[in-house]
């Protein structure tokens, strides 16, 4: 469904992104993993259009994303840290980014009615917690039914009753066949979701493997333990 | 866009900072032909106010709203929402609020103690001040990542075009006025939209004289019809240029 081709992104002189070659396709829920600053975000950001690549395309459902914006209607995207018109209200900003995407089907309100947007309605973004913009962001990210999931570290800041939420809801949408990008640091909560993992290291493509067959190559009984193997080997 | 212009404007017509501008104009003006008998004493410090704090104004503010709206155009970007649209969304929110508040403080005074002509020609170019300056601060918003460097760029801008650039034209007026320079003065009057609008307005209210030599030399130039039209396009594209190198910049930036 999404093609990467030799995506190379230089920040002055930080090589963020190296000839990055991925290929992702439907029902595969991918971890995107690698230490701190290794170019995950920036490769999210390149396939959302939010960063232009200096080489490289990227392809979605074999088209090419440059200078398009249509494709982003199948994309849900969830922040890292959501950053919010301040003064702007919870209902205001649903309400734009609904009008924006007027004619995608029904909407999906699980998370909404979960994570009690309702009442929130009528705040405004600066007086919400870490973790309540969080929950907006992932209200918005699932609330129209994409194809596509991209999710950067989305439970972090989030308390465990809304992360728990939030880890069902990945998985159910990953059974109903679309395709997830998820980055995290915290192991043990990738290990029911995903089914593939992409490693990077100093923006290049270290690794990338379905879970099971990293599982078998490492020895190691959980996804993990077979990661951490993974870091301190590439780490020697 | 207009669904995003809707939040652009509502947000700025709630900003403090625009209700503060509006008073102070409508303050200033309304002042300023109360206190003179003499109504074309009046105008000249309106048109002061104009040429030297609508540009101010203008160019300040739209610096700090485009760096302050810099999660709004994040959170739009990620979207199915052209670029383009975005900033130009922005882009006309920041241009009209500019303007309404110049007109809701410049224009009601000017309407009732000047004649409409003059006060027409006055909050054209007012406006269209504004609306210039809006585009150059979104030029230097796009090309300083710093806020604060943008901001300063944004003022340097200004005490450029709205007083160095006089002093400078003047100087080369004074050095070289054994030559006949006219022509060229009058060109380079072209390269300042706050000048254009300074000459614009002078010609209106026949206080050309206040110009001396070069002042005839504009009436020939700017005082026919065809020179108004040639100096209103001018200031068009005053409008257009910053704004659509902004706009080329803005769509290749990395956000």
């Amino acid at each position: 469904m999404i093609t990467i081709k030799d995506i190379s992104k230089r920040f002055g002189k930080l090589q963020a992104l190296d000839k990055v070659n991925l290929q992702l396709h439907a029902s595969e829920c991918i971890a995107l993993i690698g230490p701190n600053g290794c170019g995950k975000t920036t490769l999210i950001k390149i396939i959302l259009g939010m960063v232009r690549p200096d080489a490289g395309t990227v392809l979605f459902k074999g088209k090419d994303v440059r200078n398009e914006d249509a494709y982003r209607r199948q994309i849900g995207y969830m922040p890292q840290i959501g950053r919010y018109p301040e003064h702007m209200t919870v209902g205001q900003i649903l309400d734009m980014i609904k009008g924006i995407r007027s004619d995608e089907t029904a909407l999906d309100l699980e998370l909404y009615d979960q994570f009690g947007m309702e009442e929130l309605l009528q705040k405004k973004m600066r007086t919400l917690s870490g973790g309540t913009t969080q929950k907006v962001s992932a209200v918005l990210a699932f609330l129209f039914r994409p194809q596509v999931l991209i999710l950067d570290e989305p439970t972090a800041g989030l308390d465990p009753v809304a992360a728990d939420l939030l880890k069902e809801k990945i998985i159910k949408e990953r059974n109903a066949g679309r395709l997830i990008l998820i980055t995290s640091h915290i192991l043990s909560e990738l290990e029911d979701l995903v089914s593939h993992v992409v490693f990077l290291q100093e923006g290049k493509l270290m690794l990338h493997k379905s879970a099971l067959a990293l599982k078998s190559d490492t020895g190691a009984n959980s996804l993990a333990q077979s990661i951490v193997h993974l870091l301190k080997n590439v780490a020697t | 866009m207009i669904r995003i212009l809707k939040y652009v404007v509502i947000d700025i017509v709630k900003n403090k900072i625009i209700i503060a501008y509006t008073l102070m104009l409508a303050l200033f003006s309304w002042s300023a032909f109360g206190l003179e008998d003499n109504t074309a004493k009046g105008l000249l410090t309106v048109l002061n106010l104009v040429l030297l704090t609508v540009p101010l104004m203008s160019v300040l503010f739209a610096t700090i709203y485009v760096y302050n709206s810099g999660e709004f155009i994040e959170l739009l970007v990620s979207q199915p929402v052209k670029r383009s649209a975005i900033w130009r969304a922005l882009f006309s929110g920041l241009s009209l609020s500019m303007v309404m508040a110049f007109l809701t403080g410049v224009g009601i005074p000017l309407l009732v103690y000047t004649d409409v002509g003059t006060a027409l020609i006055m909050l054209l170019s007012g406006s269209l001040l504004s609306v210039i300056f809006v585009a150059i601060a979104f030029l230097s918003a796009v090309i300083a990542r710093d806020k604060a460097k943008g901001i300063g760029v944004s003022i340097l801008l200004w005490l450029y075009f709205a007083l160095l650039f006089d002093g400078l034209v003047l100087f080369l007026f004074f050095q070289f006025a054994d030559y006949p320079i006219e022509k060229i003065v009058v060109l380079l009057s072209a390269l300042s939209p706050v000048d254009l609008c300074r000459i614009l307005i002078l010609l209106r209210l026949d206080v050309s004289a206040m110009m001396g030599y070069t002042g005839a030399v504009f009436k020939n130039f700017f005082g026919s019809n065809g020179g108004l039209v040639v100096s209103f396009l001018l200031l068009v594209l005053w409008v257009i240029m910053p704004f659509y190198f902004s706009l080329r910049r803005f769509k290749k930036k990395d956000l």
